[in-house]
């Protein structure tokens, strides 16, 4: 249990590399792309990766000599399988196999997902929660249940903060859409109707996003802006609130970059003080993409056993967090 | 789902006939009477406008389609009042279907199911706690997401989420889901389109 592991992450926008062991993260470097016009480029993201993967790996690396840890004591190398951008993920995955055979140490694929709810329960309280996982393309409540994270409820089309970049787009605001709805909103309290779309426990975001970029031809943009937030965040507290009676379980956990938002933040809190469930959100830099969280489910696996030889460490795009074997718990 | 009834065990007796179920997620389930008095309780985090048409909403199309669904030939509680939020309804006793479900009874949900869309109707939260096994019948209760639709996409998504829950609850969800498929294609003639649509839904929209 004295592993150290080096992560990368790299599913879309943050090209990220953190070593960590069991207690904390010892180096983290970090290099955005961040498109010039319009949303992520699949193409140019996988490119800005491969132009700065040395660049992240080698600060990453000095950070942690200063620290007095030298490449000789990595134990293994983990990186973000999917799910995530094809072109993107193989260019992460392609420098962590470098790394691995350089270092000679094992391989670790990491669910993307997985590791947004890990990260978070190594770094709040929570030991046993519902997470709501909100990001760019992924929105999932989650639950451990019988040897996987079970998937409780999700997005039929596109992610909630998608939803957010689209209108956003729509309305000639910059990539990334939901802090500056977030600021607009603020400077209304005027609720327009929009589609409310829970269907079980499923969620649809696309309908309403277009609904929100028509509602524009009435009303101005801060109404829209509110209106938005509310009804999307509902629609997910709704889900988080249902998965929890579901379950019987008595924690969420918040995470994902769009887990940024302070009226989503309340609402969550609203629900789970009303319910008598404790909620936690962990810090800021552990809450969007990150490659601490991917070193660190790494390590989880790599102390497990849980390693990939190099002929079988080929991404996965699709790789769907119900699909892996739990195999680093009890 | 955890907003209708659920097992015995969750019932408390508060004496003066009156008995609470389970506290869901959206609505308090009591008896009163003999009665089941389902009332959709204000969300604090939600607006109090969206929060207020959301309830009203799904109260009233929660009433009008269970009456539908009875005369489609699915059992469901007889409706007796509805005002505002609130829905007053036959109280029917029995297990919830994910304590009892085998592969019989899931064909014969398959059929009920079948029943329902054939007549367009989408209950929107089919899950094994929202069903009663009751006197050697199956009971579907909670329409509070219902709607009308002869979508395929919808009825692929009603059977999407049952799926969901097999496969989320119970070990053999497979032969639970093959079961299902079989009692489904019997009973509705647009089975095997929606059945392909489930398939579809399962792989896509994961990471768009």
């Amino acid at each position: 249990m004295k592993g150290t592991v080096l992560g990368i992450e790299g599913t879309a926008w943050n090209l990220s590399a953190a070593i960590v062991n069991e207690k904390d993260v010892i180096a983290e470097a970090t290099d955005i792309y961040s498109p010039a016009t319009g949303g992520i480029h699949p193409r140019e993201a996988a490119q800005h990766h491969a132009k700065y993967a040395s660049t992240v790996i080698r600060k990453v690396l000095e950070e942690a000599k200063e620290k007095g840890i030298s490449p000789s004591d990595i134990d293994a190398v983990a990186f973000s399988r999917g799910p995530g951008l094809g072109a993107c993920l193989r260019t992460v995955a392609t420098a962590a196999r470098m790394l691995a055979i350089t270092y000679e140490v094992p391989l670790v694929g990491v669910n993307h997902c997985l590791a947004h709810i890990e990260v978070g329960r190594w770094k709040t309280p929570a030991r046993d929660p519902v997470t709501l996982y909100v990001s760019g393309a992924n929105s999932q409540v989650l639950a451990y249940r019988m040897g996987r994270y079970r998937v409780f409820g999700e997005t039929l089309d596109i992610g909630l903060g998608n939803a957010f970049d689209k209108f956003a787009r729509s309305t000639g605001l910059t990539h990334p859409g939901g802090p500056k709805i977030e600021q607009l909103a603020k400077k209304s309290t005027n609720y327009i109707p929009l589609p409310y779309v829970v269907k079980g426990m499923d969620l649809s975001f696309s309908g309403l996003s277009t609904a929100a970029t028509e509602a524009l031809k009435r009303n101005t943009l801060e109404d829209v802006c509110y209106s938005l937030q509310e009804t999307a965040f509902a629609m997910i507290v709704e889900v988080t609130e249902r998965a929890l009676a579901h379950t019987g379980k008595s924690e969420v956990l918040l995470a994902g970059g769009v887990g940024a938002n302070m009226r989503l933040r309340e609402m969550l809190d609203i629900m789970c003080s009303d319910r008598g469930v404790s909620f936690h959100v962990p810090e800021k830099r552990f809450m969007g993409d990150n490659g601490a969280m991917i070193a660190y489910l790494g390590l989880l696996m790599y102390e497990a056993g849980d390693v990939l030889s190099i002929e079988n460490s080929h991404v996965n795009p699709n790789f769907r967090p119900d699909d892996v074997d739990v195999t680093w718990l009890e | 789902m955890s907003h209708g009834w659920s097992e015995p065990d969750d019932f408390k007796s508060h004496g003066g006939g009156i008995m609470e179920l389970t506290n869901g997620a959206e609505a308090s389930v009591r008896v009163e009477n003999g009665l089941v008095l389902k009332e959709r309780i204000p969300k604090r985090y939600r607006l109090p406008e969206l929060d207020e048409r959301i309830r009203k909403e799904r109260t009233r199309a929660e009433s009008r389609i269970i009456s539908e669904a009875r005369r489609l030939g699915v059992p469901t509680p007889i409706i007796h009042d509805v005002e505002n939020s609130i829905i007053r309804m036959q109280y029917i006793p029995g297990t919830a279907l994910k304590h009892v479900i085998n592969e019989e009874l899931s064909e014969r949900l398959g059929e009920l199911v079948g029943l329902l869309h054939t007549g367009g109707i989408i209950h929107g939260d089919l899950t094994t706690s929202n069903i009663i096994y009751y006197n050697d019948r199956l009971y579907m209760i909670d329409f509070g997401l219902a709607f009308m639709s002869p979508a395929v996409e919808a009825r692929g998504v009603d059977v999407h989420v049952l799926f969901q829950t097999f496969e989320s609850t119970h070990r053999d969800h497979e032969s639970l889901a093959k079961a299902f498929c079989r009692g489904y294609r019997r009973s509705f003639s647009g089975a095997d389109e929606v059945l392909e649509r489930v398939t579809e839904i399962e792989k896509r929209g994961r990471y768009a």
